[in-house]
């Protein structure tokens, strides 16, 4: 039912909704990419600061080109057609203003980086407001649309090519120049940020790197702000590194990823903002609210996509690394139950098997855990019942008697190289889930097979290396 | 903040050698805020020799070091490498910095990071191709670690990591290397591995200075040992320089004089 509300909402997605897609798509992946720099210099604040930073740039950037047209020097063609030019050379200088000021005031003034930022880039976002108040009245800037930014009416401005909107070619190429800078630099980018003294051992500056990132930083944040706003143009830069970073260790993959991530928070993020509110909001009693802003709606798309990294990624993911952990805890259990059936077995030949309530005493485990552990052995065919009890089945004492075997054989190991060491049935209760045939074999050929472990047990044989004359107390 | 002049005796290193030593600091004094780290620094290291650097926390170990490379400016003085500014001998020096230098949770494989001693070489915008990937494998082999090329640095043990910057190290194939506690915090095997490896790199007339923590193995592991506490104690064959008093004014205490001065300099000359 809801499905099928908000596959109606999509059905109406004509041209203006591609375009859209696809200049959000542009936009955040031109950010995405010096976004993985950013974060993995943990300088990620300093896409924030610079968002600021630029405003006075930009401002002088435009009264510049004012005062060249005033000379005559440019007429008013050439005034519209380099504006976007004009604007990104004056980003670019406060990027680097940003970044050279920062870190200057963190060496003299002592602060720490996030403290120097924090005066730098206010100070400077406060002098872009007074110097707009001064201009206001020749320069046209709106404001809103500087913070938030309406990536549905700039695409409407379809001045370009073929009606191509004119906010998708240039987020287009800017997500062009972004891919040259960093692939013509990849390695430059990657040591500096990996290891700045050794880049400056071998010859490439770190901080000329640093400095040519902020630029980028700041002129893919100008080109994007037109369409998404200042503001969330920093989830931008910024979640689509954070969400690869998690699902990854190699940055190149990384990078890909933080790409297919930017461009698939576009799709989601607008299809989101068309269709969510609707379906949402008449729910609520608001029938009247149809739809969001798409810019936003693709900051909480790729927040959503940061959280299904944060919670599934396959090494880092929270729920993974719990279910793992769970996993492991639950073989553990199993482990422990075969041993104790095997030990009972070598102990008292003749019974049939041990109860489930003498099974949790012996292991001291709760009686869901031991339901759970009893339950996926008989499933595997390692245990069956008895009468009222359970016993190993063949199989069952095959891996029961290898794991007996590793505990045996690792405390005899114990007790040879380290003789003072007490603990070896703890020790050996830990490690012997952890032993695998090889180590196993390994453990035996360095203390010659032993028979007996330093208890003065049997240590049972390799299954694989017996015959099959003795199992039948299991048939 | 110019703040040498000769407050301490200069400790004049003879001149006169044919060829140039591959590291030769004069006058040299390195302060971070007025306050100096290290003092009046005079040292010509010998050719083809292992030289420990030894003195207690916060005697400038590193800070020397960092200031050889360019690292951090120096206050005055100057360093050659093989007679000639570091800036045009950064092919002959490979650098192994300490192990938290870096940010092991970066997204680089072993084979990365060595590969990273090779820049230099490829040179400015040239990728890394097929031919570099396989030297920095041989390097990581002669360090033992060829099986864990692929392994996210994060994913390796301490000593494990440490022979990944010393494979990195040895990918620049230097003439003269500086290392920083390289021995800090690693396992026996991995000790051993990097004492083969110094050996060697000795044998094939390389010269390696080396921050050294661990007093009980300098006279086992090199050939040279400079003392140093803010000043340079003393520096020349372990079995000459290596004695107790030697080691006594280096450990024993800052020295007086210069810890008041120096402390005149935090709050300003004039104070």
């Amino acid at each position: 039912m809801v499905l099928f509300e908000i596959w109606n909402h999509l059905a109406r997605w004509n041209a203006i909704d591609a375009w859209i897609v696809a200049t959000g798509a542009a936009a955040s992946m031109a950010c995405a990419l010096p976004g993985c720099f950013l974060l993995l210099r943990r300088q990620s604040m300093m896409g924030d600061a610079i968002s600021h930073s630029v405003l006075p740039g930009i401002v002088l950037a435009l009264l510049a080109g004012q005062a060249l047209h005033a000379r005559g020097w440019f007429d008013e063609r050439a005034l519209a057609s380099s504006r976007h030019a004009i604007l990104f050379a004056g980003a670019a200088v406060m990027g680097i203003v940003c970044a050279v000021a920062s870190e200057s005031l963190r060496r003299v003034g002592r602060l720490d980086a996030g403290a120097a930022l924090g005066v730098v880039f206010t100070s400077l976002f406060a002098l872009g407001l007074l110097l707009m108040r001064l201009v206001a009245d020749t320069i046209d800037i709106d404001p809103d649309c500087v913070l938030y930014g309406t990536l549905e009416n700039t695409v409407l401005d379809r001045s370009g090519p073929q009606g191509i909107p004119a906010a998708f070619g240039i987020n287009a190429r800017m997500l062009c120049v972004n891919g040259l800078v960093l692939t013509m630099f990849f390695k430059e980018f990657r040591i500096s940020a990996f290891d700045p003294a050794l880049a400056r051992s071998v010859g490439v500056s770190a901080s000329a790197m640093h400095y040519l990132l902020m630029a980028l930083t700041a002129v893919t944040l100008v080109t994007a702000f037109e369409s998404v706003g200042s503001i969330l143009v920093i989830a931008m830069l910024i979640v689509p590194a954070a969400t690869a970073h998690l699902l990854t260790d190699r940055l190149p993959r990384m990078i890909g990823i933080s790409l297919v991530v930017a461009a698939s928070s576009a799709l989601v993020g607008h299809a989101l903002a068309t269709a969510a509110p609707g379906v949402l909001f008449s729910r609520l009693g608001h029938p009247e609210i149809q739809d969001a802003s798409t810019s936003g709606m693709i900051a909480v798309a790729s927040g959503l996509f940061f959280l299904g990294a944060a919670l599934f990624g396959p090494r880092h993911g929270i729920v993974s690394r719990r279910l793992a952990r769970a996993r492991l805890e639950n073989r553990m259990v199993r482990e422990d139950v075969l041993g104790h059936l095997f030990r009972r077995k070598e102990r008292f030949p003749d019974a049939a098997g041990d109860s489930l309530a003498s099974i949790r005493a012996a292991l001291g485990i709760r009686v869901r855990t031991a339901r759970a552990a009893m339950g996926r052995l008989r499933r595997m065919r390692w245990i069956e019942r008895a009468g009222p009890d359970w016993r190993l089945t063949r199989l069952g004492e095959e891996s029961a008697r290898r794991l007996v075997r590793s505990h045996r054989l690792w405390e005899s190991y114990l007790a040879r190289n380290y003789p003072s060491r007490g603990a070896l049935h703890e020790s050996a209760e830990r490690v012997e889930h952890f032993i695998d045939d090889d180590l196993r074999n390994q453990l035996a050929r360095e203390l010659d097979s032993p028979s007996r472990d330093p208890h003065g047990s049997v240590i049972p044989s390799d299954p694989e290396a017996r015959d099959e004359g003795d199992t039948k107390a299991v048939d | 903040m110019r703040a040498s002049n000769g407050a301490a005796a200069r400790t004049g290193p003879d001149d006169g050698r044919s060829e140039p030593s591959p590291l030769s600091i004069r006058d040299l004094t390195v302060a971070y805020h007025l306050k100096p780290v290290i003092w009046d620094i005079d040292y010509e290291a010998p050719s083809g020799r292992l030289i420990a650097i030894v003195g207690p926390n916060g005697a400038g170990k590193s800070t020397m070091l960092a200031a050889c490379l360019d690292l951090i400016p120096r206050t005055t003085g100057e360093v050659r490498i093989f007679g000639r500014p570091f800036r045009s001998q950064r092919g002959r020096v490979g650098y192994v910095p300490q192990r938290e230098s870096v940010d092991w949770d970066f997204p680089v494989s072993a084979l990365d990071v060595v590969a990273m001693g090779l820049y230099h070489r490829i040179g400015w915008c040239r990728p890394v191709t097929r031919r570099y990937r396989r030297e920095a494998l041989a390097a990581l082999e002669r360090v033992g670690m060829a099986e864990f090329a692929s392994r996210q640095i994060r994913q390796l043990s301490g000593g494990q990591q440490q022979r990944v910057f010393l494979a990195r190290a040895l990918a620049q194939d230097a003439d003269l290397y500086l290392m920083d506690e390289p021995f800090a915090g690693v396992d026996a095997a991995t000790e051993l591995v990097i004492v083969d490896l110094l050996r060697d790199l000795r044998s094939s007339g390389k010269t390696v200075l080396v921050v050294h923590h661990d007093l009980q193995t300098v006279e086992e592991y090199f050939d040279e040992v400079v003392l140093l506490n803010m000043r340079l104690v003393a520096a020349g064959p372990v079995e000459q320089v290596f004695t107790p008093q030697n080691l006594r004014k280096t450990y024993g205490g800052r020295l007086a004089l210069l810890d008041r001065v120096g402390n005149r300099f935090t709050f300003g000359p004039g104070e």
